[in-house]
């Protein structure tokens, strides 16, 4: 009977996925670029969110976008038909986006002709939490009909993010939802995140949603 | 939390452990994984089993080690637990609620492996 080893390791099981994450940050901040990795469930407004905050921020910054979905190329076609460069991730099941993936978008583009990054993640309020992406600040949406309670259902999602935009408040009144209870709620779980609260189609407050962007954009650029 | 990914992850650095150290079968597998990581730990055992079914570590037991949530208080200083039902409403127990910051319960280590 052999002798059983015990072998110390202490590694990080996400520690590749880490790492790559890293790499690419620190790429993207030596081509002075900026990625913002945009979190929601289905439906929740990101490629809404994507398509206004182009039509509001092109004529400024050089603008390329990173579509990950389960299958399809909807949503790439519908940047690409705005003229912006779009590559469609399929995933083929994989729930979320990680740094390996995007990584083999990035090496496809030319980052020193590009200011500004948007990476729309698979629609899903769980894993996408988990995965860096390298991108250098995150955002998620919740929508108004998702409901107030989902930052005591998924924490980690809203406790991972820079931002929080707020969208279909056009759907305000709604019994489901209450802004006050959800901004207690999200601001208990992660006191540092900026909220907006939009109307991806009526308008309203996408401004000061642009002009939150604008200066991350432009903390990244060179002097 | 992501259970066959993550398999795939600890198997990745159980195997490549093992082949460092020269060994032949690895017949135990030692994690460390903090209470917030959200694991399911019956079903992990269970990938780990099918994806490893080819390899040196198939059959390999899993022990996890749970590593409490502990936050500590910016105000004044101190360490304290928290229960992750209570997560949501993070307070200090000397100084309430307040700003602190996480110490543990996000880990996820492989911590050790027995091999032959």
């Amino acid at each position: 009977m052999a002798d059983i080893r015990l072998i110390e390791i202490r590694e990080d099981i996400l520690s590749d996925n880490q790492q790559l994450a890293e790499e690419i940050r620190q790429n993207l901040h030596r081509e002075s670029v900026f990625m913002l990795n945009l979190m929601a469930s289905p439906g929740g407004g990101k490629t809404s969110l994507i398509l206004e905050t182009i039509h509001r921020i092109r004529n400024e910054f050089r603008i390329a976008v990173i579509e990950g979905d389960i299958d399809s190329t909807v949503d790439a076609e519908k940047v690409a038909a705005l003229g912006i460069p779009a590559v469609q991730l399929r995933t083929g099941g994989a729930c979320h986006l990680d740094a390996p993936m995007i990584r083999m978008a990035l090496d496809g583009m030319d980052l020193s002709a590009l200011d500004l990054l948007l990476i729309e993640n698979v629609g899903n309020l769980v894993c996408p939490a988990e995965f860096d992406t390298g991108a250098t600040k995150r955002a998620m949406i919740l929508s108004v009909p998702e409901g107030d309670d989902k930052p005591l259902k998924y924490p980690l999602m809203f406790s991972v993010c820079d931002a929080l935009v707020i969208n279909k408040i056009d759907y305000l009144p709604d019994p489901g939802f209450s802004m006050t209870v959800l901004k207690e709620r999200v601001l208990k779980l992660n006191p540092g995140i900026r909220i907006f609260a939009v109307s991806c189609r009526t308008g309203e407050g996408l401004d000061e949603w642009v002009r939150w962007l604008r200066e991350q954009v432009r903390a990244c650029q060179k002097p | 939390m992501h259970e066959l990914a993550v398999t795939e992850g600890i198997l990745k650095v159980v195997l490549r452990h093992a082949a460092m150290n020269g060994a032949s079968r690895v017949v135990g597998i030692g994690l460390r994984i903090g209470e917030l990581s959200d694991l399911a730990d019956e079903w992990l055992q269970r990938y780990f089993d099918y994806l490893s079914r080819d390899t040196i570590a198939a059959g390999a037991n899993i022990r996890i080690e749970r590593i409490p949530v502990v936050f500590r208080c910016e105000t004044c200083g101190d360490a304290f637990p928290v229960r992750l039902s209570e997560i949501k409403d993070v307070a200090c127990p000397a100084c309430g609620p307040g700003k602190a910051s996480l110490v543990s319960g996000r880990e996820f280590t492989v911590q050790q492996i027995e091999v032959i």
